[in-house]
């Protein structure tokens, strides 16, 4: 069996990956979206890796619920990112500015 | 060994196509990299044993959130180009976060050993007779019961949420108003008109 510190790693990786994704596409909303699911991805793997180590079953019910929130928090971003569109015709996060006093 | 040589694949596999899907120019490659990356976390999950899971994340984020994603990418007409400008302003600082929380994660990468208190005290043990799916499900439906219907709300919740933000009315567009056709009967919809021969109406 893989020792429990391999997978710690790559999911330290990707969640690094995932972080750094965000500071470098900040313009880009389609892939700051991206780059959270990335993040998540991580944190399921962190989860299920426990839950086998520990041979505790909680840790892959919560991943159950963590790819269905994400599942819904990616829609409804994406649904706001379509409204925005429509409003502005561009996805720059710059111009998000409507509500700024 | 043959579970460590996979291992190497699957993470090499994982960690290129992260790096991939946040440094392609374009957006489209972004999202076909990103379900490359959650078929290496598909991987590490069938390592592990989670074969539920592992399917469960295939089924889900590469048939339904891949999917949506890329639909989302060529609805909208943008020029991508202009949305890489200031990486270079952000490189840095990037860099500096990523490392830091990169730092402090490595603290955690000695060699793990439970307590035996830990194993005294899981929330749910594994009956190791069971197979994934069933120990999945025999603890799903019975102590996560009320957690596993709240996430059916948030699934509903996020469904009509996103029809509602993306729900438009076009002014001269024509639709069909239900109310009004159960509503109509044939006394003020129909006139019987008497035609004599030979003259118009």
């Amino acid at each position: 069996m893989v020792p429990l510190e391999y997978y710690l790693s790559v999911a330290a990786i990707l969640l690094v990956v995932g972080v750094f994704g965000i500071f470098l596409n900040r313009k880009n909303v389609i892939i700051v979206l991206m780059s959270l699911e990335l993040i998540l991805a991580a944190v399921n793997i962190n989860f299920v890796a426990f839950s086998v180590f520990l041979n505790d079953m909680v840790g892959q019910i919560f991943t159950m619920f963590v790819l269905t929130v994400a599942a819904a928090e990616a829609s409804i971003g994406l649904a706001i990112l379509v409204c925005f569109y429509r409003l502005r015709s561009s996805i720059l996060v710059d111009e998000a500015n409507t509500m700024k006093g | 060994m043959v579970q460590l040589y996979f291992f190497y694949f699957f993470s090499g596999i994982t960690v290129l196509s992260a790096i991939f899907v946040i440094f392609a120019n374009n957006p489209v490659h972004s999202v076909l990299w990103l379900i490359t990356c959650f078929f290496g976390v598909a991987g590490f999950f069938i390592l592990l044993g989670a074969e539920f899971l592992a399917l469960i994340l295939m089924i889900v984020y590469v048939g339904a959130l891949a999917v949506l994603f890329l639909f989302v990418v060529m609805m909208l007409n943008i020029s991508f180009s202009n949305l890489r400008t200031g990486i270079v302003q952000y490189l840095p600082f990037g860099l500096f976060i990523g490392m830091l929380i990169l730092a402090e994660l490595l603290l955690a990468l000695v060699p793990w050993e439970f307590k035996d208190a830990a194993f005294s005290n899981l929330g749910s043990p594994l009956n190791n007779s069971d197979s994934n799916s069933v120990a999945l499900g025999k603890v799903i439906y019975t102590d996560y019961f009320f957690i596993f219907q709240a996430a059916g709300i948030i699934l509903l919740i996020a469904m009509i949420g996103s029809i509602v933000l993306t729900l438009r009315k076009r002014p001269n567009v024509k639709r069909q108003d239900v109310i009004e056709q159960i509503y109509r009967s044939p006394n003020n919809s129909i006139e019987v008109i008497d035609i004599k021969p030979g003259e118009g109406i």
